[in-house]
């Protein structure tokens, strides 16, 4: 057991010096912060041919199911089960923070504005989230089951996206390729522990996935800006049903039958038309940024 | 034990230029593969390229580094028996 | 076989403190000194996982996306920061879940400035700046104590903290430079948070009676007020550069003594705080239970399912040997 380089690094009696020494590892302590640029190299000017408008949309769109999606994992800090699943939920929610950053700088610069005035400065009407984003998790069920649907349908959307015609929506979306697939992996282990757990668990999870399948459906309604951007105007159902298949298999859990969420009007999320959860939503993510319109932070 | 009680693990990680496997501390897992996902989350911060050991407290026998354990050490559940925290090399990802 | 008798093992913990070496887990010690350890460390444990719920409540409301993430991953490495300190109470024989029992019912503490609101989104920069700056003041020197795995759990949360701390006083910087309401916000927070600060280094010297004890033995570096002391000579100099004023009217640099000399310190204050009359000690402690038990289900189904997976890989092995036998 060595002693010497334990030594050397604990001289320090003013702990001001530890401010000194070398923080070559910003990224140690902040992951999913986007300290390191994914979009180093990438050519961010918007190929010639590609419709700005729908890029702008489609980019606003992801960004917005990533953002509101974080907010609600973002309500669950403190409140875990153990304390290792405060540090993955932590991490989930800072994945998803980096990607809707990412994605709502890339709208904004299409837009002429900042990620931050399109986080706090629109109207509930003007954010293109799907409903399953905004749910409010009635329970650790609910958690892992809403964010299998996600993650899997995301996943599904951004392997499809790296190849996308956009730089820079192929850059965002190779990054969270990865991250998806550990989002998807931690969501899918946990529904396997509780339909394969207790009685009560089971019980708790076959109704989780029951209250939540309605929101399934909008997922999958098609796109337009996604067909200009990427040329498929949905994620392909068969991909995310076989997930969620193996999934309810190895969980011992039933599908749930139940019918889609209506829409209102024949409207949904994307065109801005949400569920009452929303306003709660947004009334508290933007407050502060709203009290001090001329700030800077 | 409560039934709600999940069991200690210790983890080892070898880092990217790295010879072994280093002990850099504990977690609680219901399972291995648990351990396996908590230990990426909380020792190595999603860093890739890092192998990951984890073992149960209880499967692992230590030895005093000094030869000071006096031989009618008090029996029954010594959960300390863990090896001890060895100072970490340079090139295992910071935790 | 060596029978190393009772002397003998004290002498040798005793040389191990005297040639300021490490105790390591297997060793022997005396159960006073594994009692004090495990106490001081779960306490400080604890510390960081109630301190996730003051900042906690300011995440969702952050005012930028930047200082979202931020806050998000300070509040994730505080996390990280328990649990590593849970380990190294857990090599002295503690056992987690009886700690967190410990917590729950108030028979273990945790640092007193966590029983006091977060009012404004001022509150998380002070509490980076002063909070975090109280608690390196205080964690370096536990990067020198006795006991191995703590001290080394020190070197690594210590490297992490003085982000935190420079990460909480960029943002006030900001907010000093921005609008006359942002610096209203910074004074009012400062205004809440000084004294607590102080208070986060103990009692005064003459009112710890475990100080000399625990001085020995090197699972105290400093006295308390050695560390108030060197915290308000670094902080002085801070709030000046910042443009706040600390709320405390005999502030002011001694010459002859070569310190700031400061006010009297409501050590009353202190001490309904720790008794657990301070504004936010049963919140605290009731997130942390509610958290506790409504995961309870959760926990139980993990190790059911484990159960049940283990045991359909013994039946799978078991006939697997049946065929091939």
């Amino acid at each position: 057991m060595s002693e010497r380089g334990h030594r050397m690094s604990t001289e320090h009696d003013n702990p001001y010096d530890l401010l000194a020494d070398d923080h070559d590892a910003s990224h140690r302590w902040a992951f999913g912060t986007g300290f390191t640029d994914p979009l180093e190299g990438v050519d961010t000017s918007v190929p010639p041919g590609l419709d700005e408008g729908a890029l702008a949309r489609y980019c606003l769109a992801l960004g917005d199911d990533a953002l509101i999606y974080s907010h609600r994992l973002q309500q669950w800090v403190t409140r875990m089960p153990e304390l290792e699943e405060e540090t993955a939920i932590a991490n989930i929610a800072l994945d998803l923070l980096g990607q809707a950053r990412m994605l709502l700088a890339r709208a904004g610069a299409i837009l002429g504005q900042t990620e931050d005035q399109l986080a706090f400065f629109r109207a509930e009407n003007a954010f293109r989230n799907v409903r399953l984003a905004e749910h409010e998790d009635r329970d650790f069920a609910e958690l892992v089951g809403r964010l299998l649907i996600f993650a899997a349908w995301r996943l599904a959307l951004f392997q499809e996206l790296s190849a996308a015609p956009d730089p820079v929506l192929a850059a965002i979306a190779a990054k969270g390729v990865p991250e998806l697939t550990y989002h998807r992996d931690y969501a899918a282990r946990w529904v396997v522990r509780l339909g394969d757990g207790t009685g009560l668990s089971r019980e708790r999870m076959q109704r989780a996935l029951g209250n939540l399948w309605p929101l399934r459906a909008e997922l999958l309604r098609p796109d337009p800006d996604a067909s200009e951007v990427i040329g498929t105007a949905s994620a392909s159902p068969g991909a995310i049903d076989a997930v969620l298949e193996m999934v309810l298999a190895a969980a011992g859990l039933d599908r749930p039958d139940v019918v889609p969420l209506a829409p209102v009007g024949g409207h949904a999320g994307r065109d801005g038309v949400h569920t009452e959860a929303m306003g709660y939503i947004l009334a508290e993510m933007q407050s502060v940024a709203r009290a001090f319109p001329d700030a800077t932070w | 034990m409560a039934e709600s009680e999940w069991p200690l693990y210790e983890v080892f990680l070898r880092g990217k230029r790295g010879l072994n496997h280093v002990h850099v501390g504990s977690l609680h897992a219901a399972d291995p593969q648990m351990a396996l996902h908590h230990a990426r989350d909380l020792y190595t911060r999603r860093n890739e390229g890092v192998s990951i050991w984890v073992v149960k407290a209880c499967d692992i026998t230590a030895s005093s580094p000094d030869e000071k354990d006096p031989f009618f050490a008090p029996s029954g559940d010594k959960v300390y028996r863990h090896p001890t925290f060895y100072e970490i090399p340079d090139d295992v990802p910071h935790m | 076989m060596t029978i190393t008798a009772q002397p003998d093992l004290e002498a040798h913990f005793d040389e191990t403190i005297a040639q300021d070496r490490r105790v390591e887990p297997r060793d022997w010690m005396p159960e006073a000194y594994r009692a004090t350890m495990i106490r001081q460390i779960a306490q400080h444990a604890h510390s960081e996982i109630i301190g996730m719920q003051p900042e906690g409540n300011w995440i969702t409301r952050a005012p930028s996306l930047r200082r979202k993430a931020i806050l998000l991953a300070k509040v994730q490495d505080e996390a990280g920061h328990g649990m590593y300190l849970y380990s190294a109470a857990e090599t002295l024989g503690a056992d987690r879940a009886d700690l967190t029992g410990k917590l729950i019912s108030g028979r273990q503490k945790y640092s007193s400035i966590f029983n006091y609101p977060t009012l404004t989104y001022a509150d998380v920069g002070v509490i980076g700046w002063l909070v975090d700056g109280a608690a390196i003041c205080n964690q370096v020197p536990l990067c020198r104590s006795s006991y191995g795995p703590y001290a080394r759990a020190m070197v690594r949360i210590c490297k992490e903290e003085s982000f935190h701390q420079r990460q909480g006083y960029e943002l006030l910087l900001t907010m000093m430079g921005g609008t006359a309401g942002q610096r209203e916000m910074v004074q009012d927070a400062t205004n809440r948070f000084w004294w607590p600060s102080l208070m986060m280094f103990g009692p005064p010297d003459d009112a710890s009676p475990n100080t000399e004890q625990s001085m020995r033995w090197g699972v105290k570096r400093h006295t308390n007020d050695e560390l108030r002391q060197r915290f308000v000579d670094m902080t002085v100099p801070q709030a000046e550069k910042l443009g706040v004023t600390l709320p405390d009217p005999r502030l002011r640099w001694n010459e002859a003594r070569g310190h700031y000399d400061f006010g009297p310190v409501d050590w009353a204050e202190f001490k309904a705080v720790v008794a657990g009359n301070g504004p936010c000690n049963a919140q605290r402690v009731a997130r942390r239970q509610a958290a506790h038990d409504d995961g309870a289900w959760v926990r139980e189904a993990a190790v059911a399912h484990a159960r049940k997976s283990q045991d359909r890989a013994e039946q799978a092995r078991l006939t697997g040997e049946a065929n091939h036998g």
